[in-house]
């Protein structure tokens, strides 16, 4: 039965608090996802990791933890592509401004890490504001058929 | 499951061995912890075993960098050992592999401290 779901669309909703535990779901939701979809695990891991770090940016530095303030979380599924979506609520968060953690000067710094690793586990990667406020990314893999 | 973590001594290295995940929040500050209750104990040859970890995140490369920073200042040696696949690909993509001494045996790591 397994095989004949592989490429079947799949759309997910949610809206989680500004917790580390939602941090934890969202992952867990991208992951199972993922497999579903019939990513191979080093793809599952990348995704749920580029999922984690999102959910971080958008719960840490996006809502600031404020537990009156949801993020948004979408999963799209379809037959070429597997999008994510996680919007915030938070005051805005210019993402230019984390400097390159491969240059030397940076290497040793502790964080800084996430975009980065975003951008390399996922195919495409964009940020938008918000109207009136927050902060939505969109990280897409590409299905690969089988 | 969080991380677990226990330190034993071989000779005068502290070995950590290190399972489950190393994320922001609990893993990540156990780990934060556990090493500066080491350096302020005055050990200063520190080996962390982390073969058992089945997942890091950015936190977690950020715990270790801050550890290895921490026991490189105050005089001492921070090494790593039996790295999982994963792991290693992250210390490369984030070029971090060659800032760690690595290993992937204990003996040799042991007496590389010498």
């Amino acid at each position: 039965m397994g095989d004949n779901t592989r490429h079947a669309s799949e759309t997910v909703e949610r809206f989680l608090d500004s917790t580390l535990d939602s941090v934890d779901s969202a992952e867990e939701l991208a992951v199972g996802a993922a497999g579903r979809a019939g990513f191979n695990d080093d793809d599952v891991m990348k995704i749920g990791m580029a999922v984690r770090e999102s959910m971080v940016n958008a719960v840490v530095h996006g809502n600031r933890y404020n537990e009156n303030k949801k993020v948004r979380l979408s999963v799209i599924r379809n037959s070429s592509r597997f999008t994510v979506r996680i919007a915030d609520q938070g005051e805005g968060f210019d993402f230019d401004s984390v400097p390159d953690p491969l240059s030397s000067e940076n290497l040793m710094r502790t964080s800084g890490r996430g975009i980065f690793l975003i951008r390399s586990f996922m195919d495409e990667f964009q940020i938008r504001r918000l109207d009136p406020g927050g902060t939505e990314v969109t990280l897409v893999k590409y299905m690969v058929s089988k | 499951m969080s991380v677990k973590l226990n330190v034993r001594q071989v000779g005068d290295v502290s070995v950590m061995d290190v399972a489950g995940r190393i994320t922001l929040g609990e893993g990540s500050s156990a780990l934060r912890d556990a090493l500066r209750d080491l350096v302020s104990k005055g050990q200063n040859k520190i080996l962390l075993n982390l073969g058992e970890v089945s997942y890091i995140d950015s936190s977690g490369i950020g715990e270790l960098v801050s550890g290895f920073t921490s026991v490189t200042n105050s005089g001492g040696t921070l090494k790593l050992l039996n790295l999982t696949k994963r792991v290693q690909d992250l210390l490369q993509i984030t070029k971090l592999y060659t800032v760690f001494d690595v290993h992937d045996s204990e003996a040799h790591a042991i007496t590389s401290f010498k």
